[in-house]
């Protein structure tokens, strides 16, 4: 192995390396503090000094996913013989459940409106992509960068003709208004991005395919899509991550039947004062699927939040 | 969808035996809109009473203070149907009669019997009527609310703290019977070491987004003489909402953020006020009656340790802001018979006596007219004296555009330091001319 | 970096025209696969701003659906040009992005710096230090305001940990001075490694050979930084302050839960003013109007900086 003046030496390793390494312990920090949280009893969460080391409970998962109240003799009168676990860590504090709290239903609303809005966003978004990589489209650049300018937009100034438009079209608070929202939102990615991977396929593989007799429907079928399915793949990613986190959207257009849980877990609250162990086991809940993606993402990390400007 | 949620649910193994609810032949699934706090949550078990009764299943949807006008509004200028019944608040019920949010409540109330007048006036008025002081009905009283005041009792009976208040202020510590003595008492307890602990004054209400610095200043500048407008001429406010009575008010309020208040209570509210008192962190608190149940049964400064009185007077009158809400059928609804029929359920004077017994504050006068009542809680006979001195902000159906500014013109000089208090008032008098001007009132 | 507007593939019509026999013809495919996207955007993008416009010289309210709809002309215009809380709104929107941006390019490259010295574990680091970018960033903001509570807040003990100040003297998102400062700590927390990402694939896209020229022209390793790594670093650079910026000027969730534009107006950026216009007096032409004056304003700066990215790209 020959000497290179561009490999650093051992020495600047080392120092890069542990600069690095108390760089990534700071920025950790905040999201390890939502997850052991959520794990702290009420009075160890807003502890002084901030406890480090505590006694875990699932006080404020079992906060998280119920409504409760507090016992007051002139309601309580059925006697419950047999308490489940989590009735009797609430009864410790002299509340007493009476029924699921709203937070599964959010959850579940970012579920659908997520993967939903992901689905058309990908479906119109690979077809567009592959008819601007393929094909002379009169106006093409204007229009790949009119697709790009939707982003551009601030959320709230898009939201007062998207309010009305909803009203009068029935669609406030609907999952198919979200969903319609957040695949348009959503196309102007997906075709910059699947645009790209799409670029990337050398175009003998269709020729060859189509002097095979191949259609041209049928070349893009067997041919491009299977070639572009990782890129498109990483693409779907971003889309669902964008919409599971998008907030100023889900807090003007919704009110509760397709509420999202980011506009939901800042409301969470206790039976009296902010209860933030429950909150922070909500957010916890919220942002492990994406702390997961991020790290199966990581290759196309670059690609994906610059519109596929820039390309490793 | 909702039986899918609910299976989502069950699936994490928790609540499976709500789950299974019988429908019965017109039973309907109603949705009742309110803010997220412990009387709403009482009402969540007080309501299955009727549903085993009507037959009906009661769903609820409950909003953070600081986010329910805010999302209700939405929800009700969207035209949506996710609320079949609405606690809304008292100042919304301008907006909701003229643009036909809700709908209105003479007809229905004739026929089931229901009559105004077995309501606590000043609850009528403040929830149920527009335009104010016409029997027009948009609603029924359905919580009662003002701000008063929470103290330490506990640590007034202090006999060493009573004997240096005593030599301090020349009067015993007690509780406040003016806005001036309540600035001593808070002074007196700022900064001072009890049982080890730092503790401070007074926890009182700052915060900015929705509506709390303005609920909590109300309570001075009304008892040092600000009037909304000149009671002669509607919409006339130059010299009634800045006037020198006025403009001291607000001095006060500034002063007492600033001698006597919490470190870092620059945006709290009702929760936040609630954790400071208790938690030890201050000898006194102003917040809305709703939290007297809640503090009797804590077990850290409930069971007679706290003591309760009503906002004391200033030198310009006697008044508290008035809170609560009264419960209305949303005119999207489907559902407006179903609802009807809980909202008469719910006027039965025995579900109006264990609404109170749950920690919910009955409007009926049969409730709190019982010979019974004000012994029957520490804090009764507070409520009482409070309800009789209420005074509610604009109830205009432009009330979400005069509250913004009073928000930000009251926020920017009590928190931020920025002007002073004349430039304050006089800056919200320009800004709610500009409302009246545009909506053609000026 | 790649372009697609000159991107350098044969052009395929050629194949095109041998293969039109079968199946759809190309031009037609070509609409089929593109009109779907072109019509939604035209419906739920084109449209409403055509109507955002429309309402902009009216004084329509959304909450007052009796009244009639008057013609105002400019009107809404002027009131909010030469509204002075607004130009206070669009200060508060300056510092931030102006600040966010300064911090993030500064950490970020420093990073991206240290990270190219390629150490053992580099991978896994860059991994870990981009999670928090990737996250929503209104749950995220929801729980800093717990970590900056006065006294028990992680951020106030950490911080009086290292310099003695008692951590319940000072409140972060309630101090007109320090408030500023707060939002731009979380947004510079969680955009920093979006920086670092881009910086690290610039310096990785300059070839070892230069650096290697260099070394035989006996260049300091100061003069190569400055002559060859911050120029060929420069586009990527531009790059991330143009998404950087054109995020933080949109900027709305993070900071509405964080200090809901308190205290007082210190945080109120333009998107929040605009939100309390919009959607809690629901001035829905006014606020309108404010939205075009917003869009003008993005559109505007942004193509004059494209320009400038350009120019120095092309250098």
């Amino acid at each position: 192995m020959s000497f290179s003046v561009t490999e650093p030496s051992k020495r600047q390793k080392w120092f890069a390396g542990i600069v690095v390494v108390c760089y990534t312990l700071i920025t950790l920090m905040p999201l390890v503090w939502i997850i052991t949280t959520g794990f702290k009893s009420s009075p160890d969460s807003i502890a002084y000094p901030p406890k480090v080391v505590f006694t875990p409970t699932v006080e404020g998962y079992v906060n998280l996913f119920t409504t409760q109240t507090r016992m007051s003799p002139g309601v309580i009168t059925e006697p419950r013989d047999h308490l489940p676990w989590y009735e009797q860590i609430v009864r410790k504090k002299g509340n007493t459940i009476v029924g699921p709290s709203r937070f599964s239903e959010r959850f579940f609303n970012s579920v659908i409106i997520g993967f939903g809005s992901t689905f058309f966003a990908i479906v119109l978004g690979t077809t567009a992509a592959y008819a601007f990589s393929r094909f002379r489209v009169p106006l093409k650049d204007d229009l790949l960068f009119f697709i790009l300018s939707t982003r551009m937009m601030p959320p709230i100034a898009v939201a007062i003709p998207i309010f009305l438009m909803f009203r009068n079209l029935g669609l406030n608070d609907t999952h198919a208004g979200m969903i319609l929202l957040y695949t348009t939102v959503n196309l102007s990615l997906a075709v910059w991005l699947i645009n790209g991977f799409i670029d990337e396929i050398p175009i003998e593989y269709e020729e060859a395919a189509l002097i095979d007799g191949y259609t041209r429907f049928q070349a893009f079928y067997k041919v491009v899509l299977p070639q572009a399915a990782t890129g498109i793949a990483s693409t779907a990613i971003f889309c669902l991550i964008f919409a599971w986190n998008e907030y100023a959207f889900a807090v003007l257009l919704t009110s509760g039947t397709a509420q999202t849980a980011p506009p939901f877990i800042p409301t969470i609250i206790g039976v009296a004062g902010q209860d933030w162990p429950a909150v922070a086991a909500g957010a916890t809940l919220f942002l492990l699927p994406v702390m997961v993606f991020t790290i199966i993402l990581r290759r196309h990390l670059l690609r994906g939040i610059t519109f596929g400007a820039v390309r490793k | 969808m909702k039986k899918s949620v609910l299976a989502f649910s069950a699936g994490l193994g928790m609540f499976t035996a709500s789950v299974v609810a019988a429908p019965t032949a017109n039973a309907e699934d109603l949705t009742l809109c309110w803010a997220a706090w412990d009387p709403a949550n009482a009402l969540v078990e007080l309501s299955k009473d009727f549903e085993a009764q009507s037959g009906h299943n009661m769903s609820f949807e409950f909003v953070p203070w600081p986010n329910f006008a805010d999302r209700m509004l939405n929800e009700l200028n969207s035209g949506g149907k996710l609320c079949d019944l609405m606690i809304g608040d008292s100042q919304w019920i301008g907006g909701a009669a003229e643009n036909g949010h809700y709908i209105k409540m003479n007809d229905f109330f004739e026929q089931e019997g229901i009559d105004m007048a077995d309501f606590i006036p000043a609850t009528v008025t403040g929830y149920a009527e527009w335009p104010k002081g016409t029997p027009n009905y948009w609603a029924l009283p359905a919580f009662g609310d003002v701000v008063g005041w929470t103290y330490r009792k506990d640590w007034f009976e202090r006999p060493e703290l009573q004997a240096e208040f005593q030599e301090k202020y020349g009067r015993a510590l007690d509780a406040p019977q003016t806005l001036e003595e309540l600035k001593d008492v808070a002074e007196f307890f700022q900064g001072r070491e009890i049982d080890g602990k730092t503790v401070y004054g007074a926890a009182i209400y700052t915060e900015r987004g929705s509506e709390g610095i303005t609920m909590g200043v109300t309570n001075a500048l009304y008892n040092y003489g600000f009037l909304y407008e000149n009671p002669e001429k509607p919409y006339e406010l130059e010299g009634f909402v800045n006037s020198p009575e006025a403009v001291a008010g607000l001095e006060y309020y500034k002063e007492l953020y600033d001698c006597c208040t919490p470190p870092g209570s620059s945006d709290w509210y009702m929760s936040e006020c609630i954790d400071a008192f208790k938690s030890g962190q201050v000898a006194l608190q102003m917040n809305f009656a709703f939290i007297w149940p809640g503090v009797e049964s804590d077990p850290n400064v409930g069971g007679g340790k706290s003591g309760y009185f009503p906002n004391p007077a200033g030198p310009g009158g006697h008044f508290a802001q008035l809170g609560g809400q009264g419960i209305s059928v949303v005119a999207y609804s489907d559902k407006q018979d179903a609802a009807l029929e809980y909202i008469k359920w719910f006027a039965q004077p025995e579900v109006q006596k264990k609404w109170w017994e749950a920690g919910g504050y009955s409007a009926l006068n049969a409730v709190v007219e019982d010979p019974g009542f004000a012994s029957s809680q520490p804090y009764a006979q507070t409520f009482l004296d409070s309800m009789a001195i209420v005074k509610d902000f604009w109830a205009e159906p432009a009330y979400a555009s005069l509250l913004l500014p009073m928000q930000s013109r009251i926020h920017n000089y009590v928190i931020a330091g920025q002007g002073t208090a004349q430039e304050a008032l006089d800056g919200l008098v320009k800004d709610w001319n500009e409302v009246f001007e545009d909506e053609g009132l000026k | 970096m790649s372009d697609h507007h000159r991107s350098h593939r044969p052009e395929p019509g050629s194949t095109a025209l041998v293969h039109r026999v079968k199946g759809l013809s190309d031009r037609a495919i070509a609409w089929l696969f593109i009109l779907p996207t072109i019509v939604i955007l035209l419906a739920i993008n084109i449209f409403p701003l055509i109507w955002t416009i429309y309402l902009s010289f009216t004084n329509y309210r959304v909450n007052r659906p009796n009244k009639a709809v008057d013609f105002v002309g400019l009107r809404n215009y002027e009131r909010i040009l030469s509204d002075t809380d607004i130009w206070i709104t669009m200060q508060a929107t300056a510092h931030f992005l102006f600040w966010t941006i300064f911090f993030q390019v500064l950490i970020g490259f420093a990073l991206a710096y240290l990270i190219n010295k390629k150490f053992k574990g580099n991978d896994l680091l860059t991994t870990i230090i981009v999670l928090p970018m990737m996250l929503s960033p209104a749950v995220v903001g929801n729980f800093w305001t717990f970590l900056y509570q006065p006294q028990i807040g992680l951020f106030n003990y950490v911080v009086s940990f290292f310099s003695g100040v008692d951590p319940s003297q000072f409140s972060m998102i309630g101090d007109v001075v320090l408030a500023p400062w707060a939002i731009v700590i979380v947004d510079t927390w969680m955009w920093t490694p979006f920086v670092m990402l881009i910086c690290l694939a610039g310096l990785r896209s300059i070839p070892d050979s230069i650096y290697e020229a260099a070394e035989c022209d006996r260049a300091s390793k100061w003069r190569q930084f400055w002559t060859i790594t911050i120029p060929m670093v420069l586009p990527f650079l531009m790059l991330a302050v143009l998404f950087r910026g054109i995020e933080n000027f949109k900027m709305f969730d993070l900071v509405v839960q964080l200090t809901g534009g308190g205290p007082g107006s210190t945080t109120e950026l333009t998107s929040i003013n605009l939100k309390r216009e919009a959607f809690e007096k629901w001035r829905t032409g006014y606020a309108s109007a404010y939205a075009v004056i917003l869009f003008v304003t993005v559109f505007g700066l942004a193509s004059i900086y494209v320009k400038a990215l350009n120019r120095v790209k092309d250098r």
